[in-house]
């Protein structure tokens, strides 16, 4: 799950690191008053900062800086409510419904931190670069030795003398090592205690006064941990998400639209990205990932079908299960009853094989409804390819 | 010969009692699984469908001889479950359940360092080794014996792979998922190195997708190492980057992790890849019959 920058500074607030002052507004009024009292407090400027689940937003115009109340009022006025296009949004991109004003600081360094989860050590890394404000994965492709790496032990945590070793290299004074050891356990803490996959502070600021800010930062969540943060949970910002992909989220379906015209449903993830694969060989395009998942019921099935039809550019629908704790005939029962409740016109090709896949034939011969049936992977695909240009 | 498991393997199921530990626990006992008992911590002395019920796996061990373990607990006690298999020196965990908390398997994989039971998943189908044993989920009627050997982070497309073999009348060693989790306990190497000891083994089948670099670490293994053709298999060609694809593992960021760069890393290790996951069967034939003639 992804949060909103404002949101992931107020979370390390919380564990002592250090973020600018500054607080989120969702109209030009509210962002008046945030920039005043900024300005009252000492600010000397104040930065008016998209906020959206993706990242290139100041290169998109949706980070400015002013040097007044007025000014800050305006930009708050032109950045709210714009659809903002960046590199992460695609070429639909995002509207901005909230905005942070937050007090400008006087920059001397902007460095990188970041943890992630190293797959291959089974243990989280923590990262840092002196190469600041820029994509890290850019840096990662152009000098990968510019990226420095500390392992954390499971169990044992970030060590004060890892974080002394990652603040000395990345060029820090003497007197700010103290405070960056601070910085970062912080980090890593916030890290373990909200479950996090992902965080990221780009651009880390040492200031011409030696204070060290995470001026931006970015945490995603692990979505398997959700279930022991009811407080993160709240968080969640669905008019970031894809309205279809909410739906499915609901019902424990893995739906992710695309934009081709050939709508799947298949069982297991793998599968499920193997059969669009398959789709795109056969010259066609899928419209969607999903993935009902291995338990699926009955009706599962029937509001997965439903969130796959609705969308409008689906012309056919390839349904491709391999049943192994799915058992076929539960599948064929909800795409009947889905089919029925729907009046679907739509071609649909099915590919049946696994565990009770007789009984499921059967269900589908039985209801007498228009489906075409395939007996291999190859063969549904080009059936259902053809089906959608026919449409 | 098979890898892992055979039919002396005497397996305990934690989570027997649940819905899914009932259900599958009764298929691979008909497929020829010794399911020797099962572990739900409370129902201790009781008996389920006729099994023996234990308070703790260390107690299962003890009464039953169990050297394989079978995970269908729900993901909030998983990795634990894992770690107390791990504890009571059972050789072989499988762990089927999906949804771990990343930072639980952090602690699991962690304990298991130092012991000496191998682990295969979480979020995985399982084992089998045809007409042997069956430890998981997978449908076992469409499995058959043979020299084929298969590894793979995907379930179904797993299925897929052995059924496009078996209609082709070629039998299976052994199967095993090794999971679509960000952190799992056997991967492709490992699989691939027991793959290439195993003498009934003349062929390897490797499904990968996109998302991490462990098929990249996997060709290197069997570029240098494999005795034995392998056929390999790329899902989410068409996936686009930055989505997660159902699997937690199976994402492309930062423009790493893509269906090409795998494909490109296998072919350069020698690995027939086949582009369509229709394909999988006909380039086991043919991989098998180039290294018939060799």
């Amino acid at each position: 799950m992804k949060i909103h920058e404002y949101q992931a500074k107020a979370i390390l607030k919380r564990y002592g690191v250090a973020v600018p002052r500054g607080e989120m507004a969702t109209t030009r009024e509210q962002a008046q008053a945030a920039a005043k009292t900024l300005f009252d407090a000492g600010a000397d400027g104040v930065v008016v900062k998209a906020q959206i689940h993706a990242g290139g937003r100041g290169k998109g115009g949706g980070v400015k800086i002013a040097k007044s109340v007025e000014e800050a009022t305006d930009l708050a006025g032109k950045i709210l409510g714009m659809t903002l296009v960046t590199h992460q949004t695609g070429p639909e991109g995002r509207v901005v419904r909230r905005l942070l004003i937050e007090e400008t600081l006087p920059i001397e360094k902007e460095l990188y931190l970041g943890i992630v989860i190293d797959r291959v050590e089974a243990k989280p890394v923590f990262m840092a670069s002196a190469a600041g404000g820029m994509e890290i994965e850019q840096v990662a492709a152009q000098n990968p030795d510019a990226i420095l790496k500390e392992h954390i032990e499971p169990g044992m945590g970030l060590e004060a003398f890892q974080a002394r070793k990652l603040a000395f290299r990345l060029g820090l004074k003497p007197q700010q090592i103290n405070e960056a050891v601070r910085f970062m356990s912080g980090l890593y803490r916030a890290f373990l205690e909200t479950d996090s996959s992902l965080m990221e502070i780009n651009p880390f600021i040492s200031c011409s006064d030696g204070r060290l800010f995470a001026l931006d930062a970015k945490i995603n969540f692990d979505d398997n941990a959700l279930f022991r943060h009811s407080d993160i949970r709240e968080l969640r910002d669905i008019t970031e998400e894809d309205p279809l992909e909410v739906e499915a989220s609901k019902y424990n379906l893995n739906y992710i639209k695309l934009d081709g015209n050939v709508g799947c449903m298949v069982n297991g993830a793998g599968l499920a990205m193997a059969t669009m694969d398959i789709i795109k060989y056969a010259g066609g395009m899928p419209a969607n990932f999903l993935d009902v998942g291995g338990g699926a019921n009955a009706e599962q099935v029937t509001h997965a079908f439903e969130i796959l039809l609705s969308d409008k550019n689906v012309k056919a629908v390839l349904i491709n299960i391999f049943g192994g704790i799915l058992r076929v005939d539960t599948l064929a029962t909800g795409v009947v009853e889905a089919a029925q409740k729907m009046h679907i016109q739509l071609p649909i090709v099915l590919r049946l094989e696994g565990t009770n896949v007789e009984a499921g034939r059967e269900i589908l011969k039985q209801s007498g409804l228009n489906f075409t049936v395939a007996e291999t992977m190859k063969d549904a695909a080009e059936k259902v390819v053809a089906a959608a240009r026919a449409a | 010969m098979s890898i892992l498991i055979d039919k002396s393997t005497r397996v305990v199921v934690q989570g027997l009692t649940g819905r899914e530990g009932t259900f599958h626990a009764k298929a691979a006992a008909e497929y020829g699984t010794r399911i020797v008992g099962g572990v739900t911590p409370g129902k201790g002395g009781t008996k389920h469908e006729g099994w023996p019920i234990f308070n703790s796996v260390q107690e299962a061990v003890d009464k039953t001889g169990a050297d394989a373990s079978v995970i269908f607990v729900p993901p909030p006690f998983a990795a634990d479950a894992i770690m107390e298999a791990a504890d009571a020196e059972i050789e072989l965990i499988v762990c089927i359940t999906e949804g771990i908390p990343t930072l639980d398997m952090v602690r699991a994989w962690d304990f298991l360092q130092d012991r000496r039971s191998r682990l295969i998943g979480p979020n995985c189908p399982g084992i089998i080794s045809p007409g042997k044993c069956k430890i998981g989920i997978m449908p076992g009627h469409i499995h058959r014996e043979g020299p084929v050997g298969i590894v793979s982070r995907s379930g179904t497309l797993t299925y897929e792979a052995v059924y496009q073999l078996t209609t082709r009348n070629i039998g299976q060693s052994t199967a095993i998922g090794i999971g679509g989790d960000p952190i799992i306990g056997t991967n492709f190497v490992d699989a691939l190195e027991l793959f290439n000891r195993d003498p009934q083994t003349e062929a390897v089948v490797m499904i990968g997708e996109i998302g991490g670099n462990a098929e990249e670490t996997a060709a290197e293994f069997v570029k240098a190492r494999m005795k034995k053709p392998v056929v390999g298999f790329i899902a989410g060609q068409t996936a686009p980057p930055g989505r997660r694809m159902g699997h937690a593992g199976a994402i492309i960021s930062g423009g790493k992790g893509t269906a090409a760069e795998k494909i490109k890393a296998m072919e350069a290790a020698g690995i027939r890849v086949a582009k369509s996951p229709a394909e999988i069967g006909e380039t086991v034939v043919a991989a098998m019959g180039a290294a018939a003639r060799a």
